[in-house]
């Protein structure tokens, strides 16, 4: 039991990297990894609303929009998955917005530190794609905890390994055209390729 | 007519949403391995931005700016279910294979960025056609990236053989890389790399 979701915690984190292997979150990854500090933080973010997120949106998708979900409250025949997108992407828009609030009022060290990148994330592809995989793939409660966790610090990883890379980068010679933008995709190509190494992995 | 044809034309090589804004890049490396499922994310893009473009503006004056955001993505959101609903009906394959690439086209940036910085401030035909347009630079980006993959990655385009591979008789020894996903990195890399040398202000300074 306990083995099973140590296994999908490490999977989500390197088999299955959001970032490097599925390509998720991927403009803010750019565009946010120039200095390690900063990549940091947005990873910090990433990890602790990803980690409410999935169960929350396990919920809401077992208990409210599954077909037959609602025989609780006598309306058994009712399938509401169509609407899974708009409500995904609510929740995960008002969590953002109560983490916010809550942080602002009871660990305001915190909030200072995450400043902009909070509320940045509401469009931060790699958690709404953080849920449509805990639905596809069938996930129970406690399997969606820890894949929100797992994949969230995967993401994390990726963005900081990046930052601490282009930090070393900015001191080389680039060829014009490939400056900024153009060369870090080749890192990121590069990385990539160092992390499918670890999809043999079986687990 | 002449603004029309500036906004449509504009985004797919002056100032392309891949290439130079940094927008809608997830997708763009995760679909193009195949032909079929990079022209229908297109299309579908293509749908979503021009409407969701289109009806932003058209309520633009309506909408209270402290609420905008959420009025933004559920008209995205709203369209992205149609075309969603749409694939698992009629190209029932592909969608299996976009996975969930189909519902993140709400968090694609390219959509809420055009939304937020065109479509508020414009009317809705000239926002129509900017949403086309920088819908058309991003198709532009995945059919290029798409064609290299497919064809150097298998000999194969769009299912027919165009190099017919050494498994099947022929004499091309398939460039396993291109199938991989890195490889969209450094063919977006280089294609950056090309326009830029074309487009000499798209330099990025030293920082």
């Amino acid at each position: 039991m306990l083995e099973a979701y140590l296994s999908l915690f490490v999977k989500a984190i390197f088999v299955e990297n959001m970032a490097l292997a599925f390509f998720l979150g991927m403009c803010t990854f750019l565009a946010v990894s120039k200095k390690v500090d900063t990549a940091l933080g947005l990873g910090i973010a990433v990890v602790v609303v990803q980690t409410i997120t999935v169960p929350v949106n396990y919920l809401i998708y077992n208990y409210i929009l599954k077909k037959g979900a609602l025989a609780w409250a006598g309306l058994a025949g009712v399938d509401l998955s169509f609407v899974g997108l708009i409500s995904y992407i609510g929740v995960i828009a008002a969590m953002v917005q109560i983490l916010e609030m809550f942080l602002d009022k009871y660990v305001p060290k915190l909030y200072n530190a995450l400043g902009v990148f909070l509320p940045l994330i509401t469009v931060n592809c790699a958690i709404l794609a953080g849920s449509l995989f805990m639905v596809e793939r069938n996930f129970n409660f406690g399997e969606s905890v820890v894949f929100g966790l797992g994949s969230g610090v995967g993401w994390a990883l990726a963005i900081v390994a990046l930052a601490g890379i282009r930090e070393k980068l900015a001191f080389s010679d680039v060829p014009a055209g490939l400056r900024g933008l153009g060369i870090t995709f080749i890192t990121v190509g590069l990385m990539a390729m160092a992390f499918m190494s670890f999809s043999g992995i079986q687990l | 007519m002449a603004k029309v044809t500036e906004v449509l034309f504009e985004p797919i090589f002056k100032n392309n949403p891949i290439a130079l804004q940094i927008l809608g890049i997830c997708s763009a490396l995760a679909v193009t391995g195949k032909m079929d499922t990079v022209i229908a994310m297109s299309l579908a893009l293509v749908f979503v931005n021009s409407l969701s473009n289109l009806s932003v503006s058209l309520i633009r004056k309506h909408v209270p700016t402290n609420i905008r955001i959420i009025v933004q993505m559920t008209i995205i959101a709203s369209l992205v279910i149609i075309v969603d609903q749409a694939l698992k009906a009629y190209a029932y394959d592909i969608s299996r294979r976009l996975s969930v690439y189909v519902g993140l086209i709400i968090t694609n940036c390219i959509v809420m960025g055009r939304a937020e910085a065109f479509a508020m401030k414009n009317g809705p035909v000239l926002s129509f056609f900017d949403g086309l347009g920088n819908a058309l630079g991003y198709a532009l980006i995945l059919v290029s990236v798409g064609t290299f993959r497919e064809i150097l990655g298998t000999g194969k385009f769009l299912g027919y053989n165009i190099l017919t591979p050494t498994t099947e008789g022929g004499w091309y020894v398939t460039n396993g890389l291109l199938v991989l996903p890195p490889s969209a990195f450094f063919l977006i890399g280089f294609f950056i790399w090309a326009l830029r040398t074309w487009k000499k202000d798209q330099i990025e300074e030293d920082n």
